[in-house]
């Protein structure tokens, strides 16, 4: 499969009139009419304004160190690949100084995952930029089309979910990178203020518009460069730039509440296109009220907690609860940073071996899962 | 009739037999975008379920950009807009993941 750029128009208007000129250069016809502002543009005047945008939301937040390594998490899809090629080209403008690294994750979906990885392979090549490619398979033994096939089309979103956090982030570590970019535009970010207020998630909420996240204690942060930019716009930008692309959704199901979310700002975005900056700036401007005074947290912490006992007859270690979420702790097995003793990985991947073991034993198969999982996971070292 | 350059873009050509490029003649005098939608609607897209996907309440589906040469329709007067021989229409959905 090759890239094939979408094609030029032949046709050129013959008689512009002076409404139709762009409102920043008055000299070419408005090709474009920005969400944002509604401002009439052309195609010159929007490559400069929307590249613009990106730089000062990089230098305002302050994002890069020189000589910083960078990884751009590449899938890809529109964002990713025109934030790869965004970045490079900002980065010899204005000079940053980072060194940018593809870094891509295998999930094992064949017929999707396989074709967009040809796309970053040939992005690789077109902007001349290292690539880094880790496989679900590597990491965990396992790919999503056989996690899919044990436990089910409707949860492949919350494992896929869970091992690509790490994946990245082990990607990374692999690299010697501390600092991953990914491609989440406006539209990703509004939609997430959404959902949390849809589920009423508060916690997640005051972080859902956070340009950089990182959990203290974890080497590895993470930031959003295309906090600003419209998912229109990206997909403009591609068009006129003529970036390679690929555009499939994902085999499996999309999560639908996501889903809704989406399509409910669709519609929005259709009657006020400012609503997506809108939502963003009011959940940026939400603050948490503080929580209640040291008094609750006194009496419930000389009250005796109950003891979680997990299936495998593990006992939850008591902590001090005022403290809250306790970042910095280590997963026992596999040593990845987790709140728990246990990883949100490891715990899924413990459900997921239970049920092989029993499928190979219908089959007849000698081979311990368990084992070769536990294997696989003393094996990794970062 | 006029005779103009049809492309899906975005993951849309999933929905034309995977065929991204599209030679589309229309009859008629004043032939607009709306005439262009209906025609794709009835004539091409070989699922009738898919319609979904490319119209939605009488027009283009959120979340769907539609150029008329490379410049944004709601410029171009819309769905009102009448087209001329060799014009590219291009539909790309903006929908798809990251």
């Amino acid at each position: 499969m090759s890239f094939v750029p979408p094609s030029d128009p032949v046709n050129r208007a013959k008689k512009i009139k002076v409404s139709q000129l762009c409102e920043i250069c008055h000299c070419r016809k408005a090709l474009i009419r920005r969400p944002k502002n509604l401002q009439r543009i052309c195609k010159l005047c929007f490559f400069h304004v929307f590249e613009t945008e990106i730089h000062n939301t990089i230098v305002c937040a302050n994002l890069f160190q020189k000589g910083e390594k960078v990884a751009v998490g590449a899938s890809g899809g529109k964002d990713s690949t025109v934030l790869a090629y965004v970045l490079k080209l900002l980065n010899d403008r204005y000079n940053y100084g980072i060194h940018i690294v593809l870094l891509s994750i295998d999930e094992g979906i064949v017929g999707y995952r396989d074709d967009s990885l040809a796309t970053v392979k040939r992005n690789q090549v077109q902007y001349d930029l290292p690539l880094e490619i880790v496989s679900y398979r590597d990491l965990y033994d396992w790919t999503m089309d056989e996690i899919v096939a044990c436990a089910g089309v409707r949860s492949s979103c919350t494992y896929c979910g869970v091992f690509r956090r790490q994946a990245l982030d082990r990607g990374a570590a692999k690299l010697g990178i501390s600092h991953v970019v990914t491609g989440h535009n406006a539209d990703d970010m509004a939609e997430t203020v959404l959902m949390n207020i849809f589920r009423g998630d508060v916690a997640r909420l005051e972080k859902s518009t956070a340009i950089i996240t990182q959990s203290s204690g974890s080497p590895i942060k993470r930031s959003k460069p295309f906090k600003y930019s419209y998912q229109k716009e990206i997909v403009l930008y591609a068009h006129y730039k003529k970036l390679d692309y690929f555009s499939t959704e994902c085999s499996y199901a999309p999560e639908a509440f996501r889903g809704t979310a989406r399509e409910l700002m669709k519609n929005l975005e259709l009657i006020r296109p400012s609503c997506i900056i809108d939502i963003i700036h009011s959940g940026e401007n939400l603050i948490l009220k503080p929580k209640k005074s040291s008094k609750n947290e006194l009496r419930s912490a000389s009250e005796q907690q109950p003891v979680e006992v997990r299936s495998d007859g593990s006992v939850k270690l008591q902590r001090n609860t005022t403290a809250g979420f306790i970042d910095g702790g280590k997963c026992e097995r596999c040593g990845y940073l987790s709140s728990n003793r246990i990883c949100k990985a490891c715990i899924l991947l413990e459900g997921l071996e239970k049920n092989r073991a029993k499928v190979s034993l219908e089959k007849d198969t000698s081979v311990a899962g368990a084992a070769r999982l536990t294997r696989a996971l003393e094996r990794l070292s970062f | 009739m006029v005779k103009v350059k049809v492309e899906f873009m975005g993951g849309l050509d999933v929905i034309f037999n995977k065929q991204r490029m599209h030679q589309v003649l229309i009859d008629g005098g004043e032939v607009t975008i709306k005439d262009l939608i209906d025609y794709i609607v009835a004539e091409m897209i070989s699922n009738k379920n898919d319609i979904g996907v490319f119209v939605e309440n009488g027009t283009i589906r959120p979340g769907i950009l539609t150029l008329i040469n490379d410049a944004d329709w709601e410029l171009e007067g819309g769905e009102e807009y009448v087209l001329e021989d060799g014009d590219i229409i291009s539909f790309t959905s903006t929908l798809h993941g990251g």
